[in-house]
């Protein structure tokens, strides 16, 4: 930077002007207002009347924090992270190296199957996911019967549910995630593998060794990504189990931030909602990449 | 209005149409069209266009509608969102309307379902359907237990179930109540004189002597093994689990009277009827909640006058006939059970006795919020993990919450 000129570096602000202006508009002030609405009682009683609204400072977030159904959320959530993210990142890194290393003729058609469930509509997607849990007629409970086990409710017992959702979510997601392994692959020198197989490594050792260490940045992306992504849990519940039933054993914290903002009319509650998942985000993330940081040492 | 003196006045030939916008909701949007054919040829000069919009979207869809300025000139809308609507400034009063009106008239209709519609002693919807929770229950079963007729107090009611559930043959309850639905608490304290709320609905009063006696009742089943713990969802398929005689009674509304019809195997077709809810004491029969939908009118709306035209249509004794006959949803008007076609059907003419004795909910804004949290509370003392009384203090202190705010507006507005 010091050694840009002045002129340079205000055509470099100049042209950065625009793309700035836009996050400033369409990120920046809206979480400046979320966070102003988050400290306000603002309701269907404001929306009818706006001299009915007052400033309640962390009234808000109190409330929060003495709500039983919010740490539900919260540990719904959670265990939908702390199951789906290995899940979904296990089963990509399996897909990625079946992709690469299998016939070379069929791997643009894997690649296409595996990442069809990710530009597909998720609304259409659990309508069929649907069909695929039902307790009686359902696929995956005929398959369990071919293997001798009783039925399971999927969507409606409460102990099942969150697995169902995160097995959707993980056969929904996978391919994204798929594709960013399988560019890391791509990026690991060939030489090291014939080296390694020179010197006698079996597969797995290459794996172990090469692999791995290789996609170490990447997995750390793919980590963060998936990780913010799982928080922010919502479609899949509100579509398939009705907005977080079966006794609010998939009610995420998105869905019950929604849920008391769009269907209570807890704007400023919900606000703070918002803010507390942001912070929580934020600090996972943050120890992700100082973890990160640390093993690279 | 002006805009019909105005037409009248100018005497143009061919007067501009009007355009009417009307939501209707999941199947009574889909015929109210149908329904409103006859409507259509009286009044060449009005369009009456209907929008259907999915129950389940339909609360969501019409605040959003409300905030962007995009409100229909009518609609249907849940009795219990009524008081929301007016918390929004939303909706029309329509006392001077109805004062103008040879066709609505307050006698016409049930009492209880006609003060739904009342907010702070102002008309803002007229009853346009009623539902109300009634029991369906296994004729051959109650038979079997020695049970008919029907139990009118709550002590034969308690007895008739631990009986049924005795009945040899498999493993059985004698009554659904699922878990996650508030009708049947709300309604059982309705009958012990709860009035849920306090201080003019800005204070939950669940903890009272009266509704304390309904809500210990209503765990006594489940406590009893009379009735499962399940909900909905984890029922399954009701209709099925009810001709296999899994459960012998069922509260429910008047949706199911056509859904029982039409799913029940025929072998269970002859064996089921229904009857009004059992008192508490010897006033038979207790009191059931005052449901249904109302047509309301949007404040917003520059065609009011042509809207209101539409209301009183579809409150016509033989519109509400006809509207029976293609939804099967019940008339809110007394005169058309008159006709054959319900006053000849025992299984409707239960309902007709229930609306005779129904109340409404708390008319305010945090009704629903209240009644979910109701349900979500009830659940820890069915599952045991409470007392009954540390539930009920638990659910007054959530709803003393919810009302905080309206409490503060009505100490503002000078109010008590």
């Amino acid at each position: 930077m010091r050694s840009l000129h002045r002129g340079e570096a205000r055509a470099g602000w100049l042209l950065a002007a625009p793309a700035l202006l836009v996050i400033a508009a369409f990120f920046l002030l809206p979480v400046a207002a979320g966070f102003a609405l988050s400290v306000t009682d603002f309701d269907i009683y404001s929306i009818g009347d706006p001299d009915l609204v007052r400033i309640v400072g962390a009234a808000n977030y109190r409330t929060l924090f003495s709500e039983p159904l919010f740490w539900k959320a919260l540990k719904n959530t959670l265990y939908f992270v702390l199951l789906g993210v290995p899940a979904t990142m296990g089963v990509a890194l399996a897909a990625a190296l079946g992709v690469t290393s299998g016939v070379t003729r069929l791997k643009p058609v894997f690649r296409t199957v595996y990442f069809a469930p990710v530009v597909t509509t998720l609304v259409a997607v659990a309508v069929v996911w649907r069909y695929l849990y039902h307790p009686r007629f359902g696929l995956i409970n005929g398959f369990l019967g071919f293997l001798g086990v009783d039925p399971i409710a999927w969507l409606a017992d409460p102990r099942w549910a969150m697995p169902a959702i995160v097995l959707l979510a993980v056969w929904k997601n996978f391919g994204y995630t798929m594709i960013i392994f399988v560019a890391g692959l791509q990026a690991i020198p060939e030489q090291l593998y014939e080296a390694a197989r020179l010197d006698g490594a079996s597969a797995w050792q290459r794996f172990r060794h090469i692999t791995l260490p290789g996609l170490a940045p990447t997995t750390t992306f793919v980590a963060v990504i998936t990780v913010i992504g799982y928080f922010q849990l919502f479609a899949e519940p509100y579509v398939m189990t009705s907005g977080g039933g079966p006794v609010n054993a998939t009610l995420s914290v998105v869905l019950y931030m929604f849920k008391e903002g769009f269907r209570w009319w807890n704007i400023g509650y919900a606000a703070a909602v918002a803010f507390v998942l942001f912070w929580i985000v934020l600090a996972v993330t943050l120890l992700q990449t100082a973890a990160r940081r640390r093993a690279e040492r | 209005m002006l805009a019909v003196v105005a037409a009248a006045a100018c005497g143009a030939a061919p007067k501009p149409e009007e355009v009417v916008r009307f939501w209707g909701l999941g199947r009574e949007g889909e015929v109210v069209d149908e329904l409103l054919d006859p409507f259509r040829a009286e009044h060449p000069e009005l369009r009456v266009e209907v929008q259907q919009i999915p129950f389940t979207a339909a609360h969501e869809k019409l605040l959003t509608a409300l905030i962007g300025g995009a409100a229909p000139d009518l609609a249907q809308v849940g009795n219990t969102w009524i008081p929301e609507f007016v918390v929004l400034g939303a909706v029309e009063p329509l006392d001077p309307w109805l004062e103008r009106s040879s066709v609505i008239r307050r006698e016409g209709y049930f009492g209880g379902v006609w003060e739904t519609n009342l907010v702070d002693g102002r008309l803002y919807g007229v009853p346009w359907y009623v539902d109300t929770r009634i029991v369906f229950y296994r004729t051959d079963l109650l038979d079997a237990a020695g049970c008919l007729p029907f139990p009118r107090s709550w002590q034969d009611w308690l007895e008739c179930m631990r009986r049924v559930v005795a009945l040899p043959g498999g493993e059985r309850f004698a009554i659904l109540l699922p878990t996650d639905e508030w009708a049947q608490p709300v309604v059982l304290g309705l009958q012990q004189g709860a009035t849920l709320l306090a201080d003019d609905g800005s204070r939950g009063a669940f903890s009272s002597r009266e509704f304390a006696r309904a809500f210990d009742f209503y765990i006594q089943i489940f406590d009893e093994h009379l009735a499962p713990v399940l909900s909905t969802s984890q029922i399954g398929n009701v209709y099925q689990q009810f001709a296999e005689g899994r459960f012998a009674m069922y509260i429910t509304g008047p949706w199911n009277l056509g859904e029982f019809r039409r799913r029940l195997p025929a072998s269970t077709l002859e064996v089921w009827g229904t009857a009004p809810l059992p008192a508490p004491d010897e006033n038979w029969p207790g009191v059931s909640l005052a449901g249904g939908a109302s047509l309301v009118i949007f404040r917003s709306s520059e065609r009011k006058s042509a809207a209101w035209q539409v209301v009183e249509y579809l409150s016509r004794p033989e519109v509400q006939l006809e509207f029976y006959r293609l939804s099967g949803d019940l008339p809110a008007r007394v005169t058309p059970w008159s006709d054959p076609l319900l006053a000849d059907d025992p299984q409707v003419a239960a309902f007709f006795t229930q609306l005779g004795h129904v109340r409404p909910m708390p008319r305010v804004a945090e009704w629903e919020q209240i009644a979910t949290r109701l349900f979500e509370r009830a659940e820890e003392a069915i599952q045991g993990a409470a007392t009954n009384e540390q539930v009920l203090a638990g659910l007054d202190r959530d709803v003393d919450r919810f009302l905080a705010k309206r409490r503060w507006v009505r100490g503002r507005q000078g109010g008590p």
